[in-house]
């Protein structure tokens, strides 16, 4: 059977219901895990003390990458099927740049906002009510944001696709860097924490 | 702090393990659906479902709102509500089997409990103006773009962390 399943009609309607309550569980299990429900843990990221955030995302983004990266290669995931975000140039470095100091501020991701609050905590629980307001507003008063938001767009454009390099160089290329990062990372959180008294 | 759970908490797993779970979870996602992970997007769909209840004429005047209400179902049949759903159910049991569960509100030694929910509220709108314009947030733009090398995503992302290291020494005293 080719994937993915969904795509090619291995299910309906109701599956994808039921593969997407028992993948949500998976993800926030694993962001539970690795403290990502805490804000003080993930905040950590921020002041150098915990790079936890840097260091599971990119572990997830290698992982992924290269699973299906090789499960396209030898045939068994139709890549073509899979659903590449679009980039709108504009709108999206401008959204990253507002999301990124509504997230030094708050703590949380919305993701991880749902794991915080479901572990108990209020204050992920006063995120989520933020987020939804904030959504919410934005919808009501989109008409100016529109042309904006519609700007700049650029297909489903990939890294490979902008640097000209094959798909599996570009592959590579960004392992290479996660590993230096990793690295990095750990020099940087033993320096950090350390100078804080904390271990 | 009110404690339900008497048990000491377990330590945290190790981060890269846990990446690669999480990441082992995402490719699923990519295998079995043929789309990655997200977040932000069950806000936004929670919030086209509930405009439309309200008005549904504002809901068709929003065409961020628009497209949610007019998809397959409606915006309350969104998939990445029900991977929400899951999300929480997942955190939760996570927590609880870890002894993690707590009703508390976190907070660094310098700010009150009405100050962090404040914070939180603030950011989380913020997030919100922010999530909306880049079409997603660190788990529909960082995690499944990032691992599809979409280059919106990758500009996302590094566009989030560079202003989250501006911000965050503005805040430090909440959480230093």
């Amino acid at each position: 059977m080719r994937a993915p399943f969904f795509e090619f009609g291995a299910f309906g309607d109701q599956g994808a219901i039921i593969a997407a309550l028992v993948i949500g569980v998976a993800f926030g299990w694993f962001l539970e895990r690795s403290g990502m429900g805490s804000a003080r843990k993930l905040s950590g990221q921020f002041y150098l003390t915990d790079l936890t955030v840097f260091k599971m995302m990119f572990s997830a983004i290698l992982t992924a990458m290269l699973g299906a990266f090789w499960l396209g290669r030898i045939g068994v995931l139709d890549l073509s099927r899979v659903y590449v975000p679009e980039t709108f140039l504009a709108p999206q470095l401008v959204g990253g740049l507002v999301f990124g100091a509504g997230f030094a501020i708050g703590g949380l991701c919305p993701g991880t906002s749902c794991v915080a609050a479901a572990s108990g905590r209020g204050d992920g629980l006063a995120l989520m009510s933020g987020m939804f307001s904030g959504v919410l507003l934005t919808g009501l008063v989109f008409d100016p944001l529109q042309r904006f938001y519609v700007s700049t767009a650029r297909g489903s454009l990939t890294l490979p696709q902008l640097l000209h390099l094959p798909y599996g160089v570009v592959v590579a290329g960004v392992v290479c860097i996660a590993i230096v990062g990793f690295r990095v990372a750990e020099a940087v959180e033993a320096r950090f924490s350390n100078a804080l008294g904390r271990q | 702090m009110s404690r339900l759970d008497t048990r000491r908490p377990a330590p945290y797993a190790n981060p890269y393990l846990a990446g690669v779970g999480l990441g082992l979870v995402l490719l699923a996602a990519f295998v079995v659906m043929g789309r990655g992970l997200g977040a932000s997007g069950a806000f936004t769909s929670t919030a086209a479902g509930t405009t439309v209840m309200m008005s549904p004429a504002k809901a068709q005047s929003s065409a961020l709102f628009a497209g949610y209400v007019n998809a397959d179902g409606g915006a309350w049949t969104d998939w990445l509500i029900f991977e929400i759903i899951g999300v929480t159910i997942g955190g939760a049991a996570s927590a609880w089997l870890a002894g993690r569960f707590r009703f508390e509100i976190e907070r660094g030694p310098h700010i009150s409990r009405v100050g962090r929910l404040v914070a939180a509220f603030g950011g989380g709108g913020i997030m919100g103006l922010g999530a909306v314009l880049a079409r997603g947030c660190t788990s529909g733009q960082a995690l499944t773009g990032g691992a599809l090398l979409s280059v919106g995503s990758w500009l996302f992302m590094i566009g989030a962390f560079a202003v989250a290291y501006v911000v965050a020494p503005a805040v430090k005293r909440a959480w230093l």
